[in-house]
């Protein structure tokens, strides 16, 4: 038989935090944790990986930035270098002062979309996609962390859960 | 898991409140029917949208003729539009991005609306520019697209179009800053959701939020990095509009105090018209114990100093176009304050300069109507402010028999009341499906910045419990439901009691 997994719900994110340092100091294996807001410290403590994401932005804006470059070099140098109004476009050097603002805003432009549709793939967000959250008062003021019973005593676990100031606990289905 | 907060800062959220109340509070303007006050706004919004849309469609099917411009004065209404929404919007990223680097927690309540106001104000300001392209069907030939008329570009030496990147770039960041944020927020209204109707579209809406732990963590990177962007970005855009005149070579137009003079601006005006919604809003939707005047008085504060830089850059530049020596430059400067568009630059001056003074008396920036009045006050000046710069350095340009004065037609009012009455249509509409407070993030400050916990921490000291022991279901008996779980299939009897 597969072990059973526990719903065990807070009101508190005081609660839920000492709560979860009580379960760790138990080895009790917290599978996931559902919050209605961002709690600080939580990820630290659950030992959840530092996000990569801020650097896939910076990549992202390498990006932007060298196809502004590319492109403005095409079209005003290469394809038909023009003298508009005594600004020789004849090097990307010489022109590059024209060319910092576009460059500046296509660096964010890429660095900001492609950062934020990264985003929505790594956690799954997209419209029409199902929730997760296996209880709508996650989203209102209830905390639900998923224990995993393992080899311990189902009601032992649920038992001490409880005493961590659990408002309810149930089997996960 | 310290909350705590230095008492010296006055409490954010008002009242006795749990998370529960939060979620219902600003759930409430969604779930709830519209009032009569809503429906006589919105309908005067939407008429006035719809004048405008006359208007416009008269001025594209019969010319920019239909205007008050002239051979002297080529920009006047349309720009001065145009730059009066850009720096309206520049508010909302402040509130969302700057605050959010120097970690303010009065932001929370407000960013949301002002990040609307945003997104809403750009609109209206990209209306002008392309209206005023004649034939706004060929607006996308500013993109640089290959296209059958040879190696024909755009020219990336022009400001206008390094405006058509900094704006669209703004206008689609903005945008999806306030999408991402808004996750949590769809999440809890579709969970709370009654009516099926109501919870499919809050869960398209939502993108399938479930709240765990990484997602918390990716949230908060993206929200903290598009802020990073965002920054730099928003003082771009203005930079840029203000690149507009800056580059030329109008006397009254070629200063190089221009950029953060457009940008303080910008902020000023921004901050005021959040001021002018929110006043409004927090009455109406009944959220005062979110929006206080504790963020009143605040944003009274930033009106103060942003209203006492663009005093300074009046200042500077009219010293400055004495400094030069140029006599153009002089005499630009000259007739905008004596000349016959002398009542327009006082008004700039009274509005922009004078009125923000009063908020140095903590009375009158506390006070909820004061606050309103200035508001309103700012933003007429801050429009007289672009027009000012705009038509006054046209009107009498280097050939005196050119000098010319401007009046508006009625297409030119008309276009203007219009974009007026679509930015409180699309505000209202926001104002009864959105979410209107980011109240995930207000549940995130409860604990350092609530009345109650305050309350409790100047009680029992800082390290106070802030927490009292929640009612606890009693517990099932596990193995008798696995085992039913297993012979039936049914948990429905959960709530046994454990012997």
């Amino acid at each position: 038989m597969a072990s059973k997994v526990l719903n065990v719900f807070y009101t508190d994110d005081d609660i839920l935090m000492e709560a979860i340092k009580k379960a760790q100091s138990k080895n009790y294996q917290i599978e996931e944790v559902f919050c209605p807001f961002p709690v600080h410290g939580l990820d630290k403590l659950l030992k959840v990986k530092h996000t990569r994401l801020a650097i896939t932005s910076f990549l992202y804006g390498l990006v932007g930035i060298t196809v502004a470059l590319t492109m403005m070099n095409f079209i005003m140098i290469v394809d038909w270098p023009q003298n508009i109004g005594g600004k020789p476009s004849f090097s990307l050097i010489e022109n590059l002062p024209s060319f910092i603002p576009t460059a500046f805003e296509m660096t964010v432009f890429f660095a900001a979309h492609l950062m934020v549709i990264t985003f929505y793939m790594r956690s799954k967000l997209w419209p029409f996609k199902k929730a997760e959250n296996p209880d709508p008062r996650t989203t209102d003021d209830h905390f639900l962390m998923q224990v995993n019973v393992g080899n311990n005593d189902i009601q032992e676990v649920a038992e001490f859960l409880h005493s961590t100031g659990a408002v309810e606990i149930d089997l996960k289905k | 898991m310290s909350h705590y907060e230095a008492p010296i800062r006055k409490p954010l959220v008002t009242g006795e409140k749990s998370y529960h109340d939060i979620s219902v509070e600003i759930a409430r303007p969604v779930e709830g029917k519209a009032n009569k006050s809503w429906w006589i706004v919105f309908s005067i919004s939407l008429i006035a949208f719809l004048w405008g849309l006359g208007c416009i469609v008269y001025t594209v099917s019969t010319g920019i003729g239909t205007w008050g411009l002239n051979k002297t004065i080529g920009w006047a209404w349309d720009i001065t539009n145009f730059v009066w929404w850009v720096g309206i919007g520049h508010a909302g990223t402040l509130i969302s991005a700057v605050l959010l680097l120097f970690r303010q927690k009065w932001r929370m309540a407000i960013n949301r609306s002002a990040e609307a106001m945003t997104i809403f104000s750009v609109v209206q300001a990209g209306l002008f520019p392309i209206i005023h392209m004649g034939r706004p069907w060929l607006a996308y030939w500013v993109l640089p697209i290959p296209n059958p008329y040879g190696s024909l570009w755009v020219n990336f030496n022009s400001p206008l179009l390094w405006d058509v990147f900094a704006i669209s770039t703004y206008l689609s960041v903005s945008l999806v800053f306030w999408r991402t944020g808004l996750l949590p927020d769809f999440a809890m209204l579709r969970d709370r959701a009654v009516k099926p109707f109501q919870k499919h579209i809050y869960g398209i809406l939502s993108f399938g939020w479930s709240g765990r732990v990484k997602d918390w963590q990716r949230f908060e990177e993206v929200s903290l990095v598009l802020a990073g962007l965002a920054t730099p970005l928003v003082l771009s855009v203005h930079t840029i509009v203000s690149f507009d005149f800056a580059t030329s070579v109008i006397p009254g137009w070629h200063t190089t105090i221009f950029p953060p003079y457009f940008v303080a601006g910008a902020i000023f005006s921004g901050f005021a018209m959040v001021n002018t919604l929110l006043i409004i809003m927090r009455k109406v939707v009944s959220l005062e114990d979110y929006i206080t005047v504790q963020h009143i008085e605040l944003m009274n504060i930033v009106i103060m100093i942003t209203g006492s830089i663009v005093g300074v850059a009046y200042i500077t530049e009219l010293f400055m176009a004495w400094y030069s020596g140029v006599e153009y430059e002089q005499y630009a400067f000259l007739n905008r304050a004596t000349g016959p568009y002398a009542w327009a630059y006082w008004a700039m001056m009274t509005c922009n300069v004078f009125s923000p003074q009063f908020m140095w008396f903590p009375k009158l920036r506390r006070s909820i109507m004061f606050s309103f009045i200035i508001s309103i006050v700012v933003n007429i000046g801050m429009w007289f402010e672009r027009f000012v710069i705009i038509v006054t350095s046209l009107h009498r340009d280097f050939m005196p028999s050119a000098w010319t004065m401007f009046s508006p037609t009625f297409v030119d009012i008309g276009i203007y009341i219009g974009t007026i009455g679509f930015f409180f249509v699309l505000f209202l509409l926001y104002a009864r499906t959105f979410p209107v407070i980011a109240q995930a993030e207000v549940k995130s400050i409860m604990k350092s910045s609530g009345e109650q916990y305050k309350k409790i921490r100047e009680e029992q000291g800082d390290d106070a419990k802030l927490y009292k022991m929640p009612e606890q279901k009693p517990l099932p008996d596990f193995n008798k439901l696995i085992a039913e779980a297993n012979s039936t299939d049914d948990t429905s009897d959960k709530n046994t009691k454990t012997d």
